[in-house]
């Protein structure tokens, strides 16, 4: 079972900001990371393929210090990767980005295409559902429990509403949730083996796409951002035995009860 | 005037709080045709016209509950391509955002996600307020591209009462031929969730939560919600020691809430725990610790045991309501 999984490199959580310059995400400066959902896609693509066989490889669009996102990937124990890099991607949409990862994952070749259940940057969660559209494959999305027997696919997902288990048969898209397993750490050993590992890296010219992402080919427009005002006056007072009572005039106050 | 796409949000037909701001949203950028999936006997045209409905299309077909996600999405490229709406709009749901991925794919359009406002802009286009990162921003997006697709956050906006009084209302029965390649992804088994006699976290107007600092001991916590007619939500750290349901768990990969009054108790703050609940109206919080990040973000605090302030208040509350005051 070969297996490619989709990886974000993001802005560390706390260092999340907008550039005044082209209202996208400020870079400069900042500290990046493979996405941490990601990392429950690498944990369950590795248990897949120790429990079966085959390949795992790591890919992601984005800048070039997007490589670190693959060595860690590597270093967990996926075999190569694979580095979409060109500066006409910044500023593209989702649409964009499932385009050029639907016709990377095509030239790799998969069994299952293994995607995080959201980015910790653009956190939108579409990009899963948007390439199995691209691909025209099943998708098993948002599992927290992954079932691999033979060539079917089942899942659980905490639904809505509802705990659904969903079942499809291979080659298919499947994302997982923070809830599915526990990433592992690298290795000391797993570290250095990742140094010898192979790493391409494309340009979307080459995967014959160029003219359709970027900011101009977008089909959103962010106009403008805004920091939300930090709450001010806010009341704290200690408990000294009528906390309680304190909390309760103070919602009768607010017209809460 | 132009035909706006509300995709119902319901559950066996009793409809959920998002499509009647979905259907003010829809009001403002033309005339709101609803979307109905489900079985005809099932649905309350009067629900929809309420806020302002003209019409509702009908989809019933076995796919669309027994497959995900896909069949859906189909059968709103169908009424795109057929019915030519300037927008489709959608709830902030799993599901949901989904569905609007795939379509936005199939119509070449452009979608925002988690949106918590929805005008027309100057220039004519679609135009959303979105909060990102974690709430801790917001923005300002246009679609510029096909039929604007957005899916819109539970109580972002209160509809008028009686928006549209009550228009008449037109049922349309569509029939999609649901294609083999969409029903691919198959549910083989549901199971509902217990009802626990609470509102519906992401919906209620009070939630209140607890962290870690309950020690798994949530009956206070309860006993404060039931008294305040509101949801109970849990932050992570209570969820992964296995005292709360994840169904019930509030923040970045759990529930968004956006209610009038969040109460945090035996919550730290962190930022991930902050991206679920940030648009809450008012924020209280029962701590501990004087250094809690929760408290940067709250509008009441009590620093003290969460037990002793919770019962103490829920007693408190329950005395003024038996004497009237
Ligand atoms: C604050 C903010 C707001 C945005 N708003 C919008 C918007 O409203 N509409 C819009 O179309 N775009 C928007 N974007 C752009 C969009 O986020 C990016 O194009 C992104 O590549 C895809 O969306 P996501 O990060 O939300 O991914 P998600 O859909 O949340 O990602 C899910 C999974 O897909 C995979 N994945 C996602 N991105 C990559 C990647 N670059 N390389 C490899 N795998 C990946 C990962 O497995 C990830 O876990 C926004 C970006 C930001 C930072
Ligand atoms: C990718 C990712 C996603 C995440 N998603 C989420 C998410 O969706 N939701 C979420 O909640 N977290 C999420 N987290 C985890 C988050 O970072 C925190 O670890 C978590 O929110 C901590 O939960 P807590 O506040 O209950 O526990 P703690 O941080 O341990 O805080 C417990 C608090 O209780 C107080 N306390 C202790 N005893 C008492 C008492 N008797 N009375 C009053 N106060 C008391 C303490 O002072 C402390 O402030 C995520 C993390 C990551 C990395």
């Amino acid at each position: 079972m070969n297996i490619v999984v989709c990886v974000k490199y993001v802005p560390a959580t706390a260092d999340r900001r907008f550039s005044a310059v082209d209202i996208t995400v400020d870079r400069a400066g900042v500290e990046g990371t493979l996405c941490e959902l990601d990392e429950h896609a690498i944990e369950e693509a590795l248990r897949i393929t120790e429990a079966d066989e085959g390949e795992v490889t790591v890919v992601t669009v984005g800048p070039e210090e997007a490589a670190d996102a693959i060595a860690r990937g590597l270093q967990m124990g996926a075999h190569k990767g694979v580095h979409i890099v060109d500066d006409a991607l910044h500023g593209s949409d989702a649409a964009a980005t499932s385009l050029v990862l639907a016709a990377a994952v095509r030239r790799i070749g998969y069994d299952i295409v293994l995607c995080g259940m959201a980015s910790t940057d653009g956190a939108m969660g579409v990009v899963p559902a948007m390439l199995a559209e691209r691909l025209g494959v099943p998708q098993l999305t948002l599992a927290s429990q992954v079932t691999v027997e033979g060539g079917t696919v089942t899942i659980r997902r905490e639904s809505d509403t509802a705990t659904e288990h969903i079942e499809a048969s291979g080659p298919l898209v499947l994302s997982v949730t923070d809830r599915s397993n526990e990433p592992r750490y690298p290795s000391f050993k797993g570290i250095m083996a990742a140094k010898r590992k192979l790493v391409e890296t494309w340009s979307p010219a080459e995967l014959g796409i160029a003219p359709e992402v970027g900011p101009e080919a977008a089909g959103t427009r962010v106009s403008a951002f805004a920091a939300r005002p930090a709450r001010t006056g806010g009341q704290i007072v200690s408990d000294e035995g009528e906390g309680g009572v304190r909390l309760a005039e103070y919602l009768v106050a607010q017209k809460l009860v | 005037m132009s035909e706006i796409l509300v995709v119902v949000d319901h559950i066996g037909g009793a409809v959920r709080k998002t499509t009647a701001e979905l259907l003010t949203c829809a009001r403002r950028l033309g005339e709101p045709s609803a979307v109905y999936f489900g079985a005809e006997d099932g649905l309350i045209p009067g629900q929809l016209a309420r806020y302002g409905a003209t019409k509702v299309y009908v989809l019933d077909d076995d796919a669309y509950r027994d497959c995900l996600v896909a069949p859906k999405a189909e059968a709103l490229a169908h009424l795109v391509a057929t019915r030519r709406p300037a927008a489709v709009l959608i709830p902030s749901t799993l599901e949901g955002k989904e569905v609007a991925a795939r379509l936005s794919i199939k119509t070449d359009s452009g979608l925002v996600t988690d949106a918590s406002d929805i005008v027309r802009g100057e220039d004519g286009a679609v135009e959303t307020a979105k909060p990102v990162f974690g709430g801790a921003f917001t923005t300002t997006v246009s679609i510029t591209k096909g039929t604007p697709i957005v899916t819109l956050k539970p109580n972002s906006l209160t509809p008028p009462e009686n928006a549209g009084a009550t228009v008449p209302i037109e049922v349309e029965t569509v029939d999609v031929a649901v294609s083999d390649a969409a029903k691919a992804a198959r549910i083989i088994r549901r199971e509902s969730r217990a009802d626990l006699g609470r509102p519906d976290l992401a919906h209620a107007s009070i939630v209140v939560s607890g962290g870690r600092g309950t020690g798994g001991d949530f009956d206070a916590v309860e006993a404060f919600a039931d008294c305040l007619g509101a949801a109970v939500g849990a932050s992570r750290a209570a969820v992964d020691a296995g005292w709360y349901p994840h169904a019930l768990q509030v923040g970045q990969t759990g529930v968004t809430v956006t209610p009038q009054l969040y109460v945090a108790s035996g919550i730290s703050g962190a930022i991930q725990h902050i991206a679920g609940m940030r648009s809450s109206r008012t924020v209280v919080a029962v701590n501990k610790d004087p250094d809690a990040p929760i408290f940067g973000l709250a509008d009441f605090g009590v620093v003290g045991d969460l037990t002793s302030v919770l019962v103490q208040a829920t007693t408190e509350i329950d005395s003024r309501r038996a004497s009237g005051a």
